[in-house]
């Protein structure tokens, strides 16, 4: 069985507040932020980029658990701000952990769902016992235009899960998983909604064309086929976790596809953090994985505009518990820890001005 | 004027995003087609109204292309004249009949707006206004912003007023099957959503659509389901607001609508059904008094009180299709919508939305801030 070992989560502190983007631009705060559903979006420092965050992710990851770097024989690192077009994100986070040199590195990118393409493909490398430990991170410092209407959400964070087998088992290796991974598929089609060129600043998108066509349509694919495949129902799921492109579209889906609001709050990472793109479903499953209980189930669903949908199944195992006993910090206590910016700083920041 | 409609069809308006121009216009004329029992070699011209086909899409030449698209080798015409070019496109059509050119031809509007940015449409919309007003930065809803503060300072006219024409409308348009809004809305929400052109709202204003239409038109009287054209005018006035001698009113609809009435030997009191251009609000109200349906200012409150309301009116009906607002607005589409609109009406195959004992109908369709007007008037063939 393959499953996660343990996850690190990393959040910049400083926030800005969506009324403070509408403020500058002199439209209404409260139609934006009832419109986009969220009140602020975490922002990187000056000196941040989605190589540092990746690696404050995994350093955290690395605090919870008895594996070390020098364990892990693949990194995946999925982002769509890597700060080089051509020089992996994955090598410099690698020599930076300590992994080594005998280990599979390799940069992602498929908008917001390249790291968990990272996750399966990690999945199919331990199923297949070619490796036994592998680390994918989702970073990101989310581009978007100044003005544009992604500027309300687009975030910076990341999250990075370590993946084994279970410890024991006949193969070498392996670990205790903290949840198991029930089953998985992917959904992708050539849906272009949202799109950045290359040597192109900031990524353009195809405004309500995101949402049916794209988000939802990959989004409920993914979700329909795996729950064919596992033959379970929202019903008898715990979690559901579904990416956060903006506050209303998580919870629309969730609801058209029969989940509750008590199944989804507790991943709503959005409301607080905005999009921090490649992570945001993985920071919603790391939310969930802090609460959780053993034996309860997470249904999570990635999305990635261009476009696809990872679904996976967890199924949390009683490693949970001795696990958090282990200093971290939850996502909780990241999202609550921050320092409020205004426009102006956030422009500085992030390098527009 | 001997000319009558033969047959007509319009397909689903909206967010048409699996759906191309080619197969939008292959849909209409189509339907247009088998509803007047036509074959294509008795098609001798193809007159097409497109506004944005190539500042959006690249693609110029669109007689050609869609001439190559529907199988027909014949004379084949783009015709643009911003919201109006579907209008301006059947005016052609007409005309081409009229002299004697040409005995069956189409009018097919069509126009694929959602693919595109909605700012990249805004921007390649204000290419139907004014230099002075596009390089200051203007948009329509602004354009149409001042025109609604001029009637609203001029005559009394409240923004609930103006919100009841889109209540009205997405009523209508809930009863159309291809419109693209059907689904009913309060004064206090269209006075609620999100403002975009003071006093303008999100609810006050016609969306960008994706959708096509298509009449075949004939010389001379026709079967017994046909309609006849009676009059088909058009009047230009100044692209800009600033040279206007009055804001309270469309001048190039007047001037349209008093021919129109004269070609047609009838005056506004004997039309049954109207559809009328209603990009925004205040643009439905200044079409009812400009047609010589109501005295200026009076007809905002006569919308208010349900007096142009399916099931509800006593003589005229305005926009029962659920118009540019409710129906949607592609723009060089609309026009021709709005005719096939009226010969669903008269030949009494409405549905839902049926009018009852409508017999002559006029479509008043616009260009830019009124520097273009075109109206038809029709009924059904005697």
């Amino acid at each position: 069985m393959v499953g996660i070992v343990s996850y690190g989560t990393y959040i910049p502190e400083f926030r800005l507040r969506v009324a403070d983007i509408a403020g500058a631009w002199h439209k209404e705060a409260q139609e934006v932020i009832g419109s986009l559903g969220l009140m602020e979006k975490s922002v990187p420092a000056a000196d941040e980029d989605a190589v540092t965050i990746a690696l404050e992710s995994a350093l955290q990851c690395f605090q919870s658990s008895k594996k070390t770097p020098s364990d892990v024989e693949a990194l995946f690192v999925g982002s769509e701000s890597h700060p080089y077009a051509v020089n992996p994100t994955s090598t410099i986070v690698g020599e930076l952990l300590g992994v080594g040199r005998n280990y599979l590195a390799a940069d992602l990118e498929f908008a917001c769902k390249a790291a968990t393409a990272g996750m399966e493909a990690l999945a199919g490398l331990i199923e297949a016992k070619h490796i036994a430990l592998g680390l994918a991170i989702g970073a990101d410092t989310a581009q978007s235009k100044p003005h544009d209407s992604l500027e309300y959400t687009s975030a910076a964070a990341g999250v990075a899960v370590l993946m084994s087998r279970e410890a024991g088992s006949r193969s070498a290796g392996g670990g205790k998983l903290i949840a198991n991974l029930l089953s998985y598929t992917s959904y992708s089609s050539d849906t272009p909604d949202f799109w950045r060129r290359d040597g192109i600043q900031y990524p353009s998108h195809a405004g309500r064309f995101t949402g049916e066509p794209a988000y939802f349509a990959h989004v409920m694919g993914a979700t329909q086929l795996l729950m064919k495949k596992t033959n379970v129902t929202p019903e008898g799921i715990d979690y559901c976790v579904f990416h956060m492109p903006n506050g209303k579209f998580p919870r629309d889906v969730a609801r058209r596809l029969g989940f509750t609001n008590e199944q989804l709050a507790p991943s709503l990472i959005v409301d607080h953090i905005g999009n921090p793109y490649s992570a945001s479903s993985l920071m919603g499953l790391a939310a969930v994985l802090d609460i959780a209980k053993p034996g309860q189930t997470i249904f999570m669903v990635s999305y990635g505009s261009g476009a696809g949908s990872d679904a996976f199944l967890w199924k949390v195992t009683d490693q949970i518990t001795s696990y958090r006993r282990k200093k971290r910090q939850t996502v909780a206590e990241q999202m609550a820890k921050k320092t409020y910016i205004d426009y102006v700083g956030y422009l500085k920041r992030t390098h527009k001005i | 004027m001997n000319v009558s409609i033969i047959g007509a069809a319009t397909t689903k308006f909206g967010e048409l995003w699996a759906v191309s121009p080619r197969m939008l216009a292959r849909e209409a004329v189509h339907g247009a087609m088998v509803d007047a029992g036509t074959e294509a070699r008795e098609i001798q011209a193809l007159f097409v109204g497109n506004m944005l086909s190539g500042i959006l899409g690249g693609q110029e030449h669109l007689g050609a292309f869609f001439a190559e698209e529907l199988g027909l080798t014949v004379p084949a015409f783009k015709i643009e004249g911003a919201c109006a070019s579907g209008g301006l496109a059947l005016h052609n059509a007409v005309c081409s009949v009229l002299s004697g050119q040409y005995k069956t031809v189409i009018a097919l509007g069509v126009e694929k707006m959602t693919d595109h940015r909605p700012e990249d449409v805004a921007t390649a919309l204000m290419g139907a206004g004014s230099e002075e007003e596009r390089l200051a930065g203007a948009t329509f809803p602004g354009l149409y912003a001042l025109l609604s503060r001029v009637h609203m300072e001029t005559y009394g006219t409240r923004p609930q007023d103006l919100a009841a024409v889109s209540v009205k409308n997405h009523y209508h348009a809930s009863l159309n099957p291809n419109a693209q809004f059907r689904r009913l809305i309060t004064i206090e929400q269209v006075l609620g959503s999100t403002k975009i052109a003071d006093p303008l709202t999100l609810l006050d204003c016609s969306p960008i659509s994706d959708g096509a239409a298509a009449v075949v038109i004939t010389s001379g009287q026709s079967p017994k389901k046909s309609v006849s054209i009676v009059a088909s005018t058009v009047a230009t006035d100044t692209l800009g607001l600033a040279q206007r001698k009055s804001l309270t009113e469309l001048r190039a609809t007047k001037d349209a609508a008093s021919r129109a009435y004269k070609m047609a030997s009838v005056e506004a009191k004997d039309i049954d059904i109207a559809e009328v251009h209603d990009c925004f609000s205040i643009a439905e109200i200044l079409a009812l008094e400009d047609l010589g349906f109501y005295a200026k200012g009076k007809a905002a409150p006569a919308v208010s009180r349900n007096e142009v309301t399916i099931g509800k009116s006593k003589r005229l009906v305005v926009n029962p299709s659920g118009g540019l607002k409710g129906c949607g607005h592609p723009v060089g589409a609309t026009g021709i919508k709005q005719i096939v609109e009226l010969v669903e009406q008269l030949r009494g195959i409405a549905g839902d939305r049926q009018v009852k004992g409508a017999k002559i109908g006029l479509a008043q369709n616009v260009g830019g801030s009124g520097a273009t007007a075109v109206v038809h008037i029709v009924c059904k063939a005697r």
